[in-house]
């Protein structure tokens, strides 16, 4: 296809405890890596998109330029929750489709490492007088009163009501695919932790929001990841051995949550998952038969067993059929999270979105080593912000 | 609405019985419980107040063990169909454990003080417990 936009290198850096560096260090490491992997230069760039959430200077896309190539091109700051880095490297993609450019790069970082408990906005102090504010009239903070606003105990719930509507789920279930992700990371050194975990040591970790134990949460940490991306008629001017090792991106598609009964109530996650897996299929002129790896959002246990069925990688109600089968283990008829996930491989939340594509890329081009998918030529990278938004890429190796 | 009591949010109705209301909209009937500036299913700009049933099914639950500084835990979360509409709320007068709480239980809207300002004035909460 002649619009086609192709990833030409794609980096990321180590998950995990980084003391010594901080977000513009960690965002440098990433997007030299990848421009090293590529080929290419900062001077050939014309756009970048750059992701970071949690804190840090307003614009990260300019603290990077001034440690790694300030060239005066349009830069976007990018910040859409958990889809940050997905969103990031479609902003980029757009801006080649639109024709405004050849290349471009995403970048996503983040610093979390002991940031602990993510919750929502708390109110500090009750104060002397009951006072109602916001939207509510509420007179005091509503997290704990009004159910939950943290992150394990709002995903618990998502995965509980998939429980309740087709039945199937168990706390030792979920264990169950934590269980798989751990033992993934054990062979992905770039996960922040890569230790076998037995289902009892899962199970009996500390209950965080039930069923979603401390082992069944995505890992905070720091890390980065980066893409480069070229247009179709460009990578054709480029050496063979780039033509070789580039990705092509078949599907970029961002969706956010269509009004629902109760999606003001507990998020829907699942309508634009399966929006935007719809959609992606569509672009791609592919179908979850055509997949050989996932890697999609497991933030709590409880989010990996309801994007089997919003991705359609099982039949509508299957999820639990589908993972008992053992299909999605990395030796399984499609293996899901073989990087160990967001439970092992961690999340910095902006990197997140480029650094599944990162895992992807590994395959396709066969260089995964040890974790290799033995020929694998399609996967999809899906995350999912709460607010919500949602990302899939899906990707193919050059024919 | 009783001067010494004050409900902690404003879809909480402090009458006889204590009751909750949503923001129905006339053109589509979507419901809401936050402040509206449109309908976000239709666009809508005008709201009715309607009651909501103050029985349910429990749909979801978690149990938090681990909460932000100040939320005592543990406490059960859930989120019940109350007839067609949803509703958050924890689940209270219930040991909190999955022996206790159980997906699709029956459950029924109560209320109960949380504590009393330098005014004399008691916010009143809800919850939901096994019917």
């Amino acid at each position: 296809m002649s619009d086609a936009v192709w990833i030409l290198g794609i980096h990321m850096t180590k998950f995990g405890k980084h003391p010594d560096k901080d977000l513009v260090d960690l965002a440098s490491e990433a997007a030299l890596g990848a421009l090293a992997d590529s080929g290419t230069t900062m001077k050939d760039m014309g756009v970048l998109a750059a992701g970071n959430l949690m804190g840090g200077p307003a614009g990260i896309g300019q603290a990077l330029q001034k440690q790694i190539g300030q060239t005066g091109i349009p830069t976007y700051n990018v910040s859409n929750a958990c889809a940050t880095g997905a969103t990031a490297l479609r902003t980029a993609i757009m801006a080649i489709k639109a024709g405004e450019c050849d290349y471009g790069m995403a970048v996503g970082v983040e610093k979390l490492a002991g940031a602990g408990l993510l919750a929502g906005g708390a109110r500090a102090d009750d104060g002397g007088s009951w006072t109602p504010e916001g939207r509510y009239g509420a007179v005091t903070s509503l997290d704990g009163r009004i159910g939950t606003e943290t992150m394990p105990g709002v995903f618990a719930q998502i995965g509980m009501e998939y429980g309740h509507r087709y039945g199937g789920t168990s706390f030792e279930l979920f264990a169950k695919i934590s269980q798989k992700n751990h033992h993934n990371s054990t062979l992905n050194p770039l996960a922040a932790y890569t230790k076998e975990m037995s289902l009892e040591e899962i199970m009996s970790d500390v209950m965080i929001a039930y069923p979603n134990t401390r082992a069944m949460c995505s890992a905070n940490c720091d890390g980065a990841a980066a893409a480069v991306v070229v247009s179709d008629s460009k990578l054709k001017s480029l050496s063979l051995e780039q033509q070789r090792r580039a990705i092509k991106v078949s599907a970029s598609i961002l969706t956010t949550d269509p009004w629902e009964e109760a999606c003001q109530v507990l998020p829907n996650v699942n309508t634009l998952t399966r929006n935007a897996a719809t959609q992606a299929y569509e672009q791609a002129g592919l179908g979850p038969e055509d997949v050989s790896l996932v890697e999609l959002h497991d933030c709590f246990a409880t989010a990996e067993l309801v994007h089997y069925d919003n991705l359609k990688l099982c039949e509508v109600g299957g999820a639990v059929d589908f993972f008992n089968s053992g299909a999605t283990e990395r030796n399984g008829q499609l293996p899901v999270n073989v990087s160990g996930g967001l439970e092992s491989k961690g999340h910095p939340i902006a990197a997140t979105g480029i650094a599944n594509i990162w895992e992807i890329c590994q395959h396709l081009r066969n260089e995964a080593g040890p974790r290799q998918i033995e020929g694998a030529n399609v996967g999809l990278a899906h995350v999912i912000g709460l607010g919500s938004a949602c990302g899939v890429h899906i990707l193919e190796k050059a024919s | 609405m009783d001067q010494q009591r004050i409900p902690l949010v404003d879809y909480l109705v402090l009458d006889e019985p204590d009751h909750l209301i949503a923001h129905e909209c006339t053109t589509c009937s979507a419901r809401y419980f936050s402040r509206r500036n449109a309908c976000a299913s239709c666009g809508g700009t005008e709201f009715n107040d309607v009651p909501i049933e103050p029985v349910g099914e429990l749909r979801s639950f978690t149990i938090v063990s681990f909460a932000a500084p100040g939320v005592a835990v543990p406490f059960v979360a859930g989120v019940v169909d109350c007839a067609g509409t949803t509703v958050r709320g924890n689940v209270v007068n219930v040991t909190p454990d999955p022996e206790h709480v159980t997906l699709g239980m029956k459950v029924r809207l109560t209320t109960f003080g949380m504590g009393t300002d330098s005014h004399g004035v008691e916010a009143v909460g809800y919850g939901f417990e096994p019917a």
